[in-house]
């Protein structure tokens, strides 16, 4: 620290020190943009010159050379210390830039791939009778399974991890309560396939049940609940104490103050959590694969017999390793993402519209 | 009037805050002086269902987490009283041949050293990330650029392992070459021409998925460091990576730590995405760079369709090892947490 307060005038001797005295020499402002579109330019000038093929290297060579450039520049003109602060700006940059190159590539590779044979036929086909190197054929069972598994698994998962979560604010107190809140976070991280074993074992291996969507289901209700009581627990903590006690001054008794006061106050966070889990294990392949077993053809009855799902589909088009295949692998994963992506986005838009009015 | 209660339950202890799920992990907070009038109330039907009917479900969870545990140990054992192998030490994944030879040390080897690479890549860039949410980033563009992150997120499992398969994969190649080139003498980073389905693409892709997560925890944790410090080293006229170093880092050291364990239970666990990638051989290679090797979550998914009875019982075998480890890093890092809260 001691470089740091050296420098400093004291108060005594400040007032007749001219202005120039108290100024370090700095960069102008357009500095950064101006070294980012030189450094740009040479990167791309050096990798065209080089011959080089692969974009992401100009990229890097632009990156090392903005860094670079940044930093003898700064130390230069401004001192050490600042130089060491641009680098750490420009570091921290590019960890961002880095982290969405591959969203943004993957994201692309999905639509432009995916959209080739995406089409009403595509949505409205199943792959029955149709060998997995001919084109054509569909997702319709998988989007069928898909909803009906998630369905099940929502109408499972969403009351039990609704209740858990009033138990815990509501209620909760004591050693009951604490272990609720350490095996739900534990939960959390339980890895999918594990919850697939589990009811492998259970539901087919001891309770001699076929495969079917329902056992799907469970292995997802069991990887939904964790997530539906954590984010259920977050938005009853916002709702304002005010509210419960004067619903109990009125004499209302304490579940209907929490049935008529708390939920609706809390209910768009809520939402908002149930679609994230949604979201969430609509994506799950893992036990699919163990307990659904996938079929080529539409299967409503996910109690009996073996279903599709998106996620599996996708595995399975990708597995037969051609041509057709991989466009229908693009195009259901396309599907998929869109799915995903807009519970994801209603499910925000709930929470800004919903937001509790939290008591600040 | 018996509810009066309510005024001391937990929420109203804790001030309500934007914090995420998964930093708000610790315990709910401690009732005073409550339970003194439990005893001459009428309490109503009502109120005892919904009690009941709450706490019941809460019961339920803890009853899942112990059947999972037990329902697992139960098959494993029956598999492992088959083993005709050493189940920790064998190179080998037989377990439908008659007698079955089978051992996870293959497994226990890629699953470990594919999230360590994943982890070695995705904390360093997830801090800066979190960094430059919570303090570089233009204060209106923090929320959006974090959703940017998150999406990361929740693109599923599969359509990772898609891309991966068939976009990462082929442009790692020429990577992989310039490795080998310049430090294939290792040969821990040798490459011999071929498709780079390896542990370390595996270990790239997994980065990928685990850097929301990383970045969400270690962001909260960096938006919780003191003001006050910050501002104080600003007046001593420390530019904006001093105040980091000296005020921030320290303060969230634990917080990155336990976020990265989180990471790191998630990739330990991931199986789709590592199960298009990765082309499987029981076989420990030196080099990281060239195919082969497994994981636990990876193999299961692989060899379940071609499994019999005996075979079932290997793979739940394995996955019960994945869970107990999963359970262990997972744990350690909520223990973290929880610590943490204690004492800030």
């Amino acid at each position: 620290m001691s470089d740091v307060t050296t420098t400093r005038p004291t108060a005594a001797d400040a007032a007749p020190l001219p202005a120039a005295a108290l100024h370090q020499p700095r960069l102008p402002r357009w500095t950064p943009a101006a070294l980012a579109a030189l450094a740009l330019a040479a990167g791309c000038g050096i990798g065209l010159g080089a011959g080089m093929d692969s974009t992401v290297q100009w990229g890097l060579i632009a990156a090392v050379l903005y860094v670079g450039l940044t930093y003898g520049l700064t130390a230069r003109v401004e001192g050490r210390r600042q130089a060491k602060d641009r680098l750490a700006t420009s570091l921290v940059w590019m960890c961002f830039l880095i982290a969405v190159v591959p969203l943004v590539s993957l994201i692309w590779e999905t639509v432009a791939r995916g959209s080739k044979v995406l089409d009403g036929g595509f949505l409205s086909h199943s792959m029955a009778g149709v060998l997995t190197i001919q084109p054509g054929g569909g997702v319709y069972h998988a989007i069928i399974g898909t909803l009906e598994q998630v369905g099940i698994a929502t109408a499972i998962a969403a009351p039990v991890g609704l209740l858990t979560a009033i138990y815990l604010v509501e209620y909760g107190r004591g050693r009951l309560a604490r272990a609720v809140t350490f095996f739900v976070d534990v939960m959390t991280g339980v890895p999918s396939i594990v919850a697939g074993l589990f009811i492998l074992s259970f539901w087919i291996i001891m309770l001699d049940n076929g495969y079917s969507g329902f056992a799907g289901s469970m292995a997802l209700a069991i990887l939904m609940m964790p997530v539906v009581v954590r984010s259920t627990e977050e938005m009853l903590k916002l709702v304002p104490n005010e509210l419960r006690e004067a619903s109990l001054a009125l004499g209302v008794p304490k579940w209907r103050t929490i049935l008529k006061v708390v939920l609706p106050t809390a209910i768009g966070g809520i939402a908002t959590g149930v679609m994230l889990a949604v979201a969430r294990v609509a994506g799950e392949s893992a036990p699919i694969v163990l307990l659904v077993f996938g079929s080529q053809a539409i299967n409503n009855n996910p109690f009996e017999g073996a279903q599709s799902s998106l996620p599996y589909y996708i595995y399975e088009q990708w597995a037969a390793g051609n041509d057709a295949s991989y466009d229908r692998a693009w195009a259901a994963a396309l599907v998929l993402i869109a799915f995903v992506m807009i519970l994801n986005l209603v499910a925000r838009g709930i929470a800004r519209w919903k937001a509790p009015k939290a008591g600040r | 009037m018996n509810d009066m209660d309510i005024a001391n339950s937990a929420p109203a202890d804790r001030p309500p805050g934007p914090a995420s799920p998964d930093l708000t992990a610790a315990q709910p907070a401690p009732a005073q002086g409550i339970r003194t009038r439990k005893s001459k109330t009428t309490v109503r039907p009502g109120d005892r269902i919904f009690l009941g009917l709450s706490r019941g479900s809460g019961i339920l969870l803890l009853v899942i987490m112990a059947a999972i545990a037990v329902f697992l140990t139960v098959r494993a054992t029956h598999a492992l009283s088959q083993d005709e192998g050493n189940f920790l030490t064998t190179f080998e994944w037989s377990a439908n041949t008659d007698p079955p030879v089978f051992g996870i040390a293959v497994l226990a080897f890629g699953t470990v050293v594919s999230s360590l690479i994943a982890m070695l890549l995705a904390v360093p860039v997830a801090v800066g990330i979190a960094l430059f949410i919570s303090h570089y980033a233009p204060r209106r563009l923090a929320a959006p650029l974090s959703y940017v992150i998150d999406l990361l997120a929740a693109v599923p499992s599969i359509v990772y392992g898609l891309w991966g398969a068939l976009f990462l994969v082929p442009h790692l190649g020429g990577l992989y070459g310039w490795f080998d080139t310049y430090f294939g003498w290792t040969g821990v980073l040798a490459y011999h021409d071929g498709a780079a389905r390896s542990l370390f693409t595996i270990g790239i892709l997994l980065a990928i998925m685990i850097l929301p997560i990383v970045t969400s925890v270690s962001r909260e944790v960096f938006r919780q460091a003191p003001k006050m410090h910050e501002e104080a080293a600003l007046a001593l006229g420390a530019t904006r990576w001093e105040v980091i170093r000296m005020a921030v880092l320290p303060f969230g050291r634990s917080g990155v730590i336990s976020a990265s364990m989180l990471g790191l239970g998630r990739a330990l666990g991931e199986t789709m995405a590592v199960a298009t990638v990765l082309s499987p051989s029981f076989l420990i290679s030196t080099s990281l760079l060239d195919p082969g090797g497994g994981t636990f979550a990876q193999n299961i998914a692989s060899s379940f369709k071609e499994s019999g009875e005996t075979g079932k019982d290997a793979l739940i075998a394995s996955g019960l090892v994945l869970f107990v480890l999963t359970l262990l890093v997972n744990g350690a890092a909520r223990m973290i947490i929880a610590r943490r809260k204690e004492f800030s």
